[in-house]
């Protein structure tokens, strides 16, 4: 008995599969084995970030933007921090080593990204050694995040006006060692990959998007920038000293999975020179901003002299107030373009902030990277879209 | 093309609909009456080349009138510039025109705004929950919206 069956069937994939990166669902129409439809699900991690910032004072806010992209904790702190200078107006009093070091830490920390991204993407899709050889790599950044935080993931350590505490001694010397090394490794990685056959039988042509599609869908970062979109946040609207260093931005016109992968193999190269640069810039000098009513004064002084007692009362039992007024503030994460938008209503409270996560957008464009392909290319679109869904539930 | 040329091309274009124009740490930020939102947003889009959306929020003034507020951020991919557009909403009639015509971007922005705001988007093409459960009631960036949710009692510690 012949029959001929056209119906779709609709699978299930996740929240609990390890290949989506977390808890996301979606929900597949298949054909065959051709993707029909696909509906992505979100907010199983949902642990409202905005609604509890409305209830924290502006310091107090800072360790919850270590958990939206929990792999890149610091990139989240930095666009924070931006975000209250200047809503505050200290952009300019903020001191150069401390900017340096901001620079240094995000750039760690896009490594620290592009390494899991990497070695996940790469496990998606079948080549083990390279999950192994980038573990190696992260391992040794979060020891560095660790030395300055004293924690390995969620480090809370830039603070609005500065950071937390200086480097320690020796770790300048420590980064610098592991940013010389990182091209080497990079080498290798690509060694693995890029000439393999499996590797660009399974990625060439895979999950294209064009330049205007990827622009309407909002896509940032590496993703757009593989489209051929030459834009860049640390370039094109430079912050915390950016446009002090000589720096590419890589773009190809691939529009593939691919080329999103060279493109960041491409900017974990740039970042290392970035990392290079500031660690040759990087003088002495105060962790601090000169702004007593804002920032915590020295120990010393509070247990020493009566304003900085009063200073240091105020700000732990009231935190700082900023003027009423709206700021929307954003930074090249490694993911995209990570923005907050902030709305002080004189309060010593953020009145509202709306944090524009780059992974929730770039998710966006799942459905129609799919669509007409075959299942087994969904694996590796989630992959190269490189999601946290830390970020997207907030 | 600086923010007040691109001000004034707006007002020149939609001179009734324009209420408000604020600049504060360089930003611009323009208020527009809710019901041309379209038109307006594809004028910004077409004419003033701001080719991405990259936020959409719903801001709750409570207290004061109207309610709501709906927020864009927009960027000029070519110019690198920004531009905010802010909608007014009241909150007996919560709802505005969808943007996901002019940004695909904006769809689920708008969910999102919906599910955790309660403004409606007409003619949105997909309105569902996004981030909470399909079946959960009410809005929780409501400012009337316990923290602590709704069927649990209200966290005495101090939260400051």
């Amino acid at each position: 008995m012949a029959v001929n069956n056209t119906e779709t069937m609709t699978i299930n994939m996740g929240p609990q599969h390890p290949s989506t990166h977390g808890v996301l669902q979606l929900i597949l129409e298949l054909d065959g084995e051709i993707v029909v439809k696909a509906t992505p699900h979100i907010g199983f991690l949902h642990r409202g970030i905005e609604k509890l910032s409305e209830h924290r004072t502006y310091h107090q806010t800072i360790p919850l933007t270590d958990r939206l992209d929990y792999l890149a904790p610091m990139s989240n702190n930095l666009g924070y921090v931006l975000a209250v200078e200047k809503l505050l107006g200290m952009t300019d009093e903020i001191p150069e080593r401390v900017q340096r070091i901001r620079v240094i830490m995000a750039e760690l920390t896009r490594l620290k990204s592009h390494l899991v991204w990497l070695a996940c993407h790469a496990l998606d899709i079948g080549a083990m050694t390279v999950f192994l050889y980038c573990f190696r790599e992260r391992e040794n950044i979060t020891d560095i995040y660790e030395k300055v935080s004293g924690a390995r993931m969620t480090s809370n350590y830039f603070r609005v006006g500065g950071l937390s505490a200086d480097l320690p001694d020796g770790l300048e010397q420590e980064i610098r060692t592991f940013a010389e090394s990182m091209p080497a490794h990079i080498e290798e990685y690509e060694g693995l990959l890029t000439g393999n056959r499996i590797w660009q039988k399974r990625t060439i042509g895979v999950g294209k998007i064009s330049a205007e599609a990827a622009i309407d869908i909002g896509i940032t970062g590496p993703a757009l920038r593989a489209s051929g979109v030459d834009w860049d946040l640390r370039r094109d609207n430079p912050y915390s000293g950016y446009e002090d260093y000589d720096f590419e931005v890589p773009v190809r016109e691939g529009c593939d999975t691919f080329d999103r992968y060279k493109v960041r193999l491409d900017e974990m190269r740039q970042a290392s020179r970035i990392i290079l640069q500031a660690l040759d810039k990087l003088k002495p000098g105060p962790i601090l901003a000169d702004c007593p009513k804002i920032v915590l004064p020295n120990k010393q002084d509070v247990v020493n002299n009566i304003e900085s007692l009063i200073h240091h009362f105020k700000i732990v039992t009231e935190g700082f107030k900023p003027e009423p007024g709206e700021i929307y503030q954003s930074v090249e994460a490694p993911k995209g373009e990570l923005g907050f938008y902030l709305i002080s209503d004189g309060s010593s409270h953020p009145f509202r902030m709306k944090i524009r996560p780059p992974s929730f957008v770039n998710l966006q464009g799942l459905p129609q990277m799919v669509e007409g392909r075959l299942l087994a290319d969904v694996i590796a679109v989630i992959g190269t879209l490189d999601i946290v869904l830390g970020e997207i539930d907030r | 093309m600086s923010d007040q040329k691109i001000v004034e091309k707006l007002k020149a274009k939609f001179s009734s609909e324009v209420l408000d124009v604020v600049v504060y740490r360089g930003e611009t930020t323009v208020t527009v009456k809710k019901e041309q939102i379209v038109d307006i947003c594809t004028f910004m889009r077409d004419k003033l080349g701001y080719n991405l959306l990259c936020d959409l929020c719903g801001v709750d003034y409570m207290g004061k009138e109207p309610r709501f507020m709906v927020v864009y951020n927009l960027y000029n991919i070519t110019t690198k510039q920004r531009i905010r557009i802010k909608a007014p909403v009241t909150e007996e009639d919560a709802s505005i025109d969808t943007v996901s015509t002019v940004w695909g971007t904006a769809n689920w922005h708008e969910r999102e705004c919906w599910d955790l705001m309660g403004i409606t988007f007409n003619n949105h093409p997909d309105l569902r929950r996004i981030l909470m459960p399909a079946d959960w009631e009410g809005h929780p960036l409501r400012k009337d919206y316990p923290l602590q949710g709704p069927d649990r009692e209200p966290y005495q510690g101090r939260l400051s």
